[in-house]
């Protein structure tokens, strides 16, 4: 196998010197900013055309990564200086709301303006969500908005909590990663946000958030060395670390401590209380 | 091979050492050597040889019970207690050491076993039909064989050697009666000064057997078979090649000690050799082996009712090796040289089936696919004196784990982030072993040294279960080297009718290897105590002392008898497991006109020093009775041996300290045997 490698190597290396003796004038092929990720809407207008796209094939309930881009039709080119911002909206029949959202930024390409939205509940047939976004074309203020389709995460597993706190906070606690999980010691990292009113979601900062994964399918066994989330002030999520032993069904148990370290939700787990009320599930 | 050619200038320091100090050895003796019957001691190589020698020579008044299986056979050694988690594959000890601190080789060559719960020692894998004795040497004695700190067991194959016989053949079938054992064996040989091929077969069968009171063990039943073939054609009056293959399968086999059984144990085992008389003129009896052995072993909960939660646990061990051996001698010095090598793959795996099936398998690598390399090379000198002689050895190798699947090292790194994927070792032993004669007195004593690696288990399991102690085990790739010094005395007076001897031996292993609770870590396992790691002890001791004797009342009648007292400490004076309490035997044999006949008793004393943390309590003390009967018929040419007797004659109630769990032992039991020999 070994061997294999290094002959593998070896005519890499010797196939990239031919390829550059050849191709020595060609322009490196830029990197595709949107690579990995699915158009899911574009909203075409006379002169300019916005995309959205999001890894996942259909937004979930819950924390959803989205990337924006605006092409200028005449030249071709995605423009870098648009300047979005965005607001999420869910339709009810008596009411609407907004929900937690990140600010729009540009990434390493600043042609992709990247942020992300924590939808508390899926579409039925009368109440929908829809994404009202602003920003700059040739110096001109434009809006638009699109009704966008929200579901229940595919793999039916909870990934979201909307609970009110032991101090009657109504809260919003989103998982992120690890999107793909693995035997070993997993970063671990959500969001939390806090309701102020219907349309004002903000970062909830400097709490605290214990981790307990267990899996009751197996006599509700933990694993060790887990680490507890705490505030990242640069992400504005919480960061811990998530050790699974094996692969299978997990139950996340969790428990939210205020910055005086007052318990807000959930419960640690005993031989008499197997589950916490505050958790995140997932399979593997 | 890369990082072995890297480390050898390492290598090479101590090597010259060694070969400078054996060559001055040599030399020395020389220049003050008187005129020595070069026979007139017999070496010290080893320490015991239990004859095995299965059909070849139906040597069985030897033997107290033919066509039992190793494990009694080795039982039946002074030096050997076998560890029992059920009626099959039984774990050898020496010096109250196991596995892992044991090199248990089969013809020289290494075989690991595939199971994460030492289901399948690898003496599982062969059956008397194919051995003709197991070579014991306790201690650095067994160096030869492979790093060691307990000892080493050799097991021989059993080969016709160009003997010319011609064809010849036998059939043995046996019955005992407590579990049903049905055991067929036949074998069929032919040998001539140029050619010749050994194949036999043996089949096992038993159903559950029963403890005293007609109490029956559930999941003790058993199935197996073996087969092998061995082969050799002189390619000239000093040169030959031969071939060995050894296939043994054994399936349904219970672990009454144990929550899960087994479905499949499978060896492939296979060799070729060349030897020669003579290399560069004056090493003689040259031989080299390649070798490569597969092990398949598959643990299964199914057929027990009310498991929590179903698993499957295969593993796999391959290994390929190789060894080249030969000896010189030059005036009183008798050397021995063996360069040899090995490449080990451990995996294992573990799947729980949640009750609920939509969800998804849980899944583990329980042994990380682990890669071992070796390297060793092995000297010794017996320097004969006049009235003495002395044994030089040592072993030196170069020893490295890597752990091959990420799957496997990201989950070891959740408890150890900062290991690395592999581990590098450099072993040592050294030992030398001096033999005394003052008229009827002989005098044996020597000092040794040695070191071995963590086992796989030691250094990668992962949520090994152990149902002794209830606990989940965890190994650490990050363990110290455990090495051990070694003392034995042993004094025996001899006379032809009367022989006692009275022997010790004591070690202190440093950085002894053992699982300790981290309480910081829960279970796995439903319903264990808790985890426990392994980890290095400052050092332990032990110490195993025990006098024997025979006498031999009449040219029919001889009696034997032996006590040993055994203790083992940690260092700080809390028992290890597993160490016998005082033990007994003793037996009086009969042997006269090919009439056969035996007595003996077997017995511990009360299990003082136990140790609850590994889950053992005060095993009682018991003692057995058995007896045996046999007769040997010439019919023509052929021979027909009869043998029965009776085991547990009392229909004793016990459990030993060796008794996984303390289940108890075989109840009375009446065993029948017959062998027809084919001239």
């Amino acid at each position: 196998m070994k061997t294999l490698k290094y002959i593998f190597a070896i005519l890499i290396i010797s196939a990239s010197f031919l390829s550059c003796s050849t191709d020595n004038d060609d322009e490196p092929t830029p990197m595709n900013p949107v690579a990995g990720l699915i158009k899911i809407y574009e909203f075409s207008e006379a002169d300019h055309t916005v995309e959205i796209y999001s890894e996942k094939q259909v937004l979930e309930v819950g924390y959803n990564e989205l990337s924006i881009r605006i092409l200028d039709k005449a030249s071709n080119n995605y423009i870098s200086n648009a300047e979005p911002t965005w607001m999420p909206m869910m339709h009810m029949e008596s009411m609407s709301h907004s929900g937690p959202h990140s600010m729009l930024r540009n990434t390493e390409n600043e042609t992709v303006y990247k942020g992300h939205i924590v939808f508390q509940m899926a579409e039925n047939d009368t109440e929908y969500w829809e994404v009202a976004l602003n920003y700059n074309f040739n110096g001109e203020p434009m809006s638009m908005a699109q009704r966008v389709s929200v579901v229940q995460p595919v793999d039916g597993f909870r990934k979201t909590q909307v609970f009110t706190g032991a101090d009657e906070v109504r809260y919003i606690m989103a998982f992120v990663n690890p999107k793909d999980p693995q035997v070993a010691i997993n970063d671990f990292q959500a969001v939390l946000y806090k309701m102020e009113n219907m349309m004002t979601f903000p970062v909830v900062e400097n709490y605290k958030v214990t981790v307990d994964p267990r899996m009751p399918s197996m006599g509700n066994h933990t694993s060790p060395n887990n680490e507890d989330m705490v505030y990242n002030a640069a992400t504005k999520m919480y960061n811990g670390k998530l050790s699974f032993t094996m692969t299978g069904y997990w139950k996340i148990n969790l428990k939210l401590l205020n910055a005086s370290g007052e318990v807000l939700k959930g419960e640690d787990i005993t031989d008499d209380n197997p589950a916490s009320s505050l958790y995140f599930e997932l399979e593997f | 091979m890369k990082s072995f050619i890297w480390v050898s200038p390492k290598l090479g320091i101590p090597m010259v050492c060694l070969l400078v100090a054996v060559l001055f050895t040599a030399f020395v003796s020389e220049l003050h050597g008187q005129e020595v019957a070069a026979d007139s001691l017999k070496l010290i190589n080893l320490n015991e040889v239990v004859v095995i020698s299965a059909g070849k020579q139906l040597d069985h008044q030897k033997q107290h019970k033919p066509m039992s299986s190793l494990d009694e056979f080795l039982e039946s050694s002074r030096s050997i207690n076998m560890v029992k988690r059920g009626a099959y594959a039984w774990e050898p000890t020496m010096n109250d050491m196991g596995s892992e601190r044991l090199a248990v080789t089969i013809d020289g060559m290494q075989i690991f076993g595939a199971c994460t719960d030492k289901m399948d020692p690898i003496t599982s894998y062969v059956d008397v039909s194919n051995l003709s004795e197991a070579q014991i040497g306790s201690g650095q004695q067994g160096s030869a064989f492979g790093n060691t700190i307990g000892g080493g067991i050799n097991l021989k194959l059993d080969k016709s050697n160009f003997k010319p016989t011609g064809w010849t053949g036998s059939l043995e079938s046996s019955y005992e009666s407590n579990n049903s054992m049905r055991a067929f064996g036949g074998e069929l040989n032919y040998s001539d000064e140029k050619f010749y091929i050994n194949t036999d077969v043996i089949y096992r069968k038993a159903d559950n057997y029963s403890a005293g009171g007609d109490r029956e063990v559930l999941y003790s039943q058993f199935e197996k078979y073996n087969f092998s073939i061995n082969t050799a054609y002189k390619l000239a009056e000093d040169k030959s090649v031969s071939a060995t293959l050894i296939y043994d399968e054994a399936r349904d086999v219970g672990y009454p000690a144990l929550t899960m059984d087994v479905s499949l144990a499978r060896a492939i085992i296979g060799s070729v050799s060349y030897n020669q008389d003579t290399l560069f003129g004056s090493l003689t009896n040259w031989e080299s082996k390649l070798y490569f052995n597969t092990i398949e072993h598959v643990m299964d909960d199914t057929t027990r009712p009310g498991v929590p939660i179903h698993m499957d646990m295969p593993g796999w061990s391959d290994t390929y090796g190789f060894y080249s051996q030969a000896n010189f001698t030059r005036e009183r010095n008798r050397f021995f040289f063996k360069v040899d090598g090995y490449f080990n793959k451990s995996i294992a795996e573990m799947t729980m089936y949640p009750a609920n099936s939509s969800e998804a398998l849980m899944f583990m690598l329980t042994w990380p696919n682990v890669h071992t390399t070796d390297f060793g090379f092995y000297a010794e000198d017996n320097i004969s004196f006049s009235k003495s002689s002395l044994k030089l050895s040592t072993r030196l190798s170069y020893h490295s784990n890597t752990v091959a699947d990420d799957f496997g090292l990201n989950s070891l790194k959740i408890f150890h982030p900062e290991m690395d994927r592999t581990n590098t070792r450099f072993l040592k032993s050294f030992s030398a072993q001096y033999h005394q004669m003052m008229n009827d007195f002989h005098l044996n004593g020597g000092i040794s040294y040695g070191e071995r690696a963590p086992s796989v288990s030691e250094g990668y399991g992962f949520y090994l279960f152990n149902s002794f102690d209830n606990h989940d085990y965890i190994g650490d790739p990050d363990l110290k080297t455990e090495s051990s010094a070694e003392v034995n005395l042993s004094i025996s007076y001899e006379k032809p009718i009367f022989e006692i001897t009275a022997e010790a031996n004591y070690f202190r292993v440093f950085n002894y290897i053992i699982g300790t609770v981290n309480p910081l870590v829960s279970p796995m396992a439903i319903g264990a105590d808790g985890v426990k790691v392994y980890e290095n002890l400052d050092y332990a001791q032990l110490f195993n002392t025990s006098l024997l004797g025979r006498y031999a009342i009449s040219n029919a009648f001889k009696l034997s008898g032996r006590i040993s007292y055994h203790r083992g400490v940690d260092n700080d004076d809390e028992n290890l497991p597993l160490i016998s309490p005082v033990s007994y035997q003793g037996s009086l044999d009969f042997y006269k006109n090919q009439y056969s006949a035996s007595l003996s008793v077997n017995g511990a004393g009360k299990q003082v020093n136990y140790n609850p943390a590994y889950g053992e309590t005060k095993t009682a003390s018991y003692a057995t009775l058995s007896a045996s009967f046999g007769k040997r018929f010439f019919l023509n040419n052929d021979s027909l041996f009869v043998k029965t007797g009776i085991e547990n004659i009392l229909d004793t109630y016990y459990s030993s300290y060796t008794d996984w769990k303390n289940i108890p032992r075989m109840g009375r039991n009446i065993y029948l045997t017959i062998s027809y020999s084919i001239k």
